[in-house]
């Protein structure tokens, strides 16, 4: 008990002793994990002198806490993974336009707000993966394929609840319309090997042992897998390359709308967005430089290049809550 | 143990204690309606949500998922709740009050698995016994055997696997009770023409019923909370619901209208239970000298002893084998200096949260007892609900709670002439002790409720007749007696607030990171092997509490 007392003491005394704020500083609330951003952080501040202060979370909550936080947020940037979460930040108005050339010269206008409230800095890719030992890579044409009856039986995906699904069906709806999205989806359903999994790492691993012979991942997670078990027999294959090109989605950040040192949180994604930090920021997770003058990592370039889908981003917030719906009404679980 | 009838039950005419005391009656009726007031509003808050109108999203989800969710969160209640009653009341018994090889260490052992947060345990589980696991790739070497191919996935596998994780509530609390019972009792049993399954059934179930209520109702909120360890069997329940509002359809305010209507539910069932039970009281009247044991001899005994042995082997051995193949596997990498905060951290809220929960759980338990009136009743028994909602949800409860008062304070101080304040309370260890004090009460109400309830009434009053008044009665009575039921209480929560992750996420001071946000950063991109390591340290924490709980428990019998 006497312990118990001891550490709550202490509690209590870490409480009382909030940092001071002399030196320059900017926070941030991401939804990027640590190990991920936090490299980047510490070699910004040992570069400028300017700390950064952060926590993570999942996006949803963090938004939250932006929202009811209103105009007393300690948050200067919110770093997010998803373009429909980006996008939505932007719509519930937590996000201030950045007036920033250097970042409209870096990024890519499909990768970033129109009203600049937002940028992507990251490019994740998500291709079909498909059995070396079943299927010929020449047989995989793009995302509506899968529909086809040939995939009966054959299809593994994972669940709708994630949302690069959701981005994912999302731009097909803002492509092909209501019904062709219905039908594909639809298609996927019937042609499912077996049930959702929970993540892209299950539908690879089902692949391999033979439950099933094609699916739909993103490159980095191939990327992990690969390198952790070398004889993995699934290999990587670039969809809709004679049509819409293959679905990226980005990892991204703004400056909130009650910042307290807006300045330092521009310079801050300024930097993000430099050659300097692309490739770092890039390579951590084996995705894409979001700045397209930055090489990709040597081990993500040897999957090969590919044709992104050139559509904005940004359709995938503004339709995933469709997307959702539809996904639910064609029983995609 | 003897079960007085209601109305001649001691606490109805014996115990008026309180109107010789007003002053202290006064203070315990504010503590436990300020107590009350800071568990309601975080839940109101979500009650507020009713206010927008969200009749798209129920539509949709209405016509679409919800059918489906509600009958996997009904066979997810019924069969966790048959499990953990028969695993925990069975294994419980066996510990108790028979005798068999290994009783001793395995009495303690099956506790463990609650050191193991559920999540963790399902990934596990999942990944050694689905089709692409090594269980079945080594199957499938065998020549004869190539043909079996199994998903360790649907319903069956969830219930088993959340069995697993949340019996050792219903075995803490029943093993108490069952070690409680006098020789008296079961003698009397015995005498009246009952044999041993006869006495288990009809004597020794009926007197354990509050404390295997409590452990039974613990399990069965945890499932009702529990997102993490279903979505990795991508197992849709209504927490699933709750979240595809949220995260999919961006409507929060859907998602606490769906939110609320769990609590609800749960608060009719805990209130339905109570009035179930009646006036019912349990106070221990006489200890006697503990029954002798049942010896399990031969092949029974054997039978017990493999039972109990492969609970605790899948339910907490495995999985550690597992994780510490990981850890090995990965050279210990992430064990550097930013590592030893994580677990001070861990250990300083769970010790915080712990010592803040029971206190409230105490003041709780006293002014049931004491003040007896509707109004304490209820809110003693509406504070236990936040066990039940999903941690996310209740985070953003406190989160909006805190966010308010700060922006009214902010306003104030503005309209003084002041500059912006910044957030006072959002941020604050304040914030995150009270949802860990909410989501956890209903843990520690349990121990301290059953300690209060067998404090007879009468050894208060010999002591008040004695002259013991106030502070001294607390430190001469109440402390040495309920001291047992505390330590339980106490370290319940302290191994619950350690494994808890979603509030901990939310509402953690900047800095505060600690072993369940560390699993979390590795496992949401799916790299459980680097989470092995926290995930180790993290259950290596709490097994220290967890084995002194169930020897101390075993020890003091019949206190918790």
């Amino acid at each position: 008990m006497r312990r118990c007392a001891a550490l709550l003491a202490a509690t209590i005394t870490a409480l009382g002793t909030a940092p001071a704020a002399a030196a320059p500083e900017v926070v941030v609330y991401s939804a990027r994990n640590e190990q991920l951003i936090k490299p980047l952080f510490d070699a910004y501040t040992s570069k400028t002198g300017v700390g950064v202060r952060f926590i993570t979370d999942k996006e949803g909550p963090l938004l939250a806490r932006l929202q009811a936080e209103g105009a007393n947020t300690p948050a200067d940037v919110l770093v997010t993974v998803d373009a429909g979460n980006l996008w939505q930040a932007g719509e519930v108005g937590v996000l201030a336009a950045i007036d920033s050339p250097v970042l409209r010269a870096n990024i890519p206008a499909q990768l970033r707000d129109p009203g600049d409230r937002w940028f992507g800095l990251s490019v994740r890719a998500r291709p079909l993966v498909y059995s070396t030992d079943r299927v010929r890579a020449a047989d995989l044409v793009s995302y509506e394929d899968l529909a086809d009856p040939k995939w009966k039986g054959r299809l593994c995906l994972r669940t709708s609840k994630k949302v690069y699904n959701q981005s994912l069906v999302a731009m097909m709806l803002a492509r092909l319309g209501e019904a062709e999205t219905a039908r594909v989806v639809g298609g996927w359903v019937t042609n499912l090997a077996t049930e959702p999994f929970a993540n892209d790492n299950q539908v690879m691993e089902a692949i391999d042992a033979g439950k099933c012979d094609v699916g739909i991942v993103n490159t980095y997670y191939f990327g992990r897998l690969a390198k952790e078990r070398p004889g993995l027999k699934v290999a990587i294959a670039w969809p809709n390359q004679a049509s819409s090109g293959v679905h990226v989605n980005v990892s991204g950040a703004g400056v909130t709308r009650h910042a307290k040192h807006p300045d330092e949180a521009r310079q801050l994604l300024e930097w993000l967005s430099s050659a300097e930090a692309q490739g770092l920021f890039a390579s951590l997770n084996l995705e894409y430089p979001a700045n397209p003058a930055i090489a990709p990592d040597p081990a993500v370039a040897a999957w090969g290049s590919f044709k992104a889908d050139p559509a904005h981003v940004a359709d995938a917030g503004r339709l995933q809550a469709a997307a959702v719906m539809l996904m639910d009404r064609a029983g995609y679980r | 143990m003897s079960r007085p009838p209601a109305a001649l039950g001691p606490g109805r005419v014996e115990v008026r204690p309180c109107s010789r005391q007003p002053r202290a009656t006064g203070l315990l009726r504010l503590g436990a309606l300020l107590l009350g007031a800071a568990t309601a509003v975080p839940l109101l808050v979500l009650f507020s949500a009713w206010a927008s109108p969200e009749t798209e999203v129920w539509r949709h989800l209405a016509t679409t998922v919800l059918p489906g969710i509600l009958r996997n969160t009904g066979a997810l209640l019924l069969g966790v709740g048959v499990g953990t009653l028969a695993l925990g009341c069975g294994l419980a018994w066996l510990t108790a009050r028979c005798d068999f090889p290994g009783r001793r260490w395995l009495d303690w052992a099956l506790m463990l698995p609650l050191a193991l947060p559920a999540y963790v345990l399902a990934f596990v589980m999942h990944g050694l016994f689905d089709a692409t696991g090594p269980l079945q790739r080594l199957l499938s070497q065998v020549p004869g055997l190539t043909m079996i191919s199994f998903e360790a996935r649907g319903t069956g596998w969830v219930i088993a696997v959340l069995t697993l994780a949340f019996y050792p509530y219903v075995y803490l609390l029943a093993r108490a009770a069952f070690l409680g019972i006098g020789r008296g009792t079961l003698e009397a049993a015995r005498l009246l023409g009952l044999g041993p399954w006869g006495t288990f059934f009809r004597v020794v179930l009926p007197t354990a019923r509050p404390a295997i209520v409590a452990g039974v109702a613990l399990a069965l909120m945890e499932t009702l909370a529990d997102f993490g360890a279903v979505s990795v069997f991508n197992y849709d329940t209504f927490t699933t619901a709750i979240y595809k509002a949220w995260f999919g359809l961006f409507n929060l305010p859907a998602a606490a209208q769906l939110a609320s209507l769990l609590l609800l539910i749960v608060a009719l069932a805990l209130l339905g239970e109570r009035r179930l039970r009646g006036g019912a009281r349990f106070h221990e009247t006489a200890r006697g000298a503990p029954p002798p044991r049942i010896a399990l001899a031969g092949w029974r005994g054997g039978l017990a002893a493999t039972l109990a042995g492969l609970v605790v082997a899948l339910g907490f051995v495995l999985p550690m084998v597992q994780l510490v193949g990981w850890v090995a596997a990965s050279h210990g990498a992430g064990l550097d200096q930013r590592y030893w905060p994580l677990l001070a951290h861990t250990l300083a809220l769970g010790a915080s949260a712990a010592v803040v929960t029971v206190a409230a759980a105490l003041l709780i338990g006293l002014a049931r007892r004491q003040l007896r009136d509707r109004p304490s009743r209820i809110a003693a028994e509406l504070s236990a609900l936040g066990y039940a909602l999903p941690g996310s949800v209740l985070a953003v409860g406190v989160m909006m709670s805190f966010a308010g008062i700060d922006n009214a304070l902010d306003t104030l101080w503005r309209l003084a002439g002041g500059n912006s304040l910044g957030p006072v309370l959002g941020g604050s260890m304040a914030a995150l002790l009270l949802a860990y004090l909410i989501r956890f009460l209903a843990v520690a109400n349990g121990p301290v409720g059953s300690a209060l309830e067998r404090l007879r009434p009468s050894v208060v009053e010999a002591a008040r007749t004695l002259g013991a008044r106030g502070l001294d009665l607390a430190r001469r009575i109440y402390l040495p007696l309920l001291r047992p039921g505390l330590l339980t209480a106490t370290l319940l929560v302290l191994v619950e607030v350690m494994k808890e992750m979603p509030a901990t996420l939310l509402l953690r001071p900047f800095g505060w990171d600690t072993l369940a946000v560390r699993i979390f950063e590795f496992t949401s991109e799916g790299e459980w092997q680097r989470a092995a390591l926290p995930a180790v340290t993290l259950v290596l924490a709490g097994v220290g509490p967890v084995i002194w709980l169930a020897r101390r428990s075993a020890a003091t019998r019949g206190s918790t």
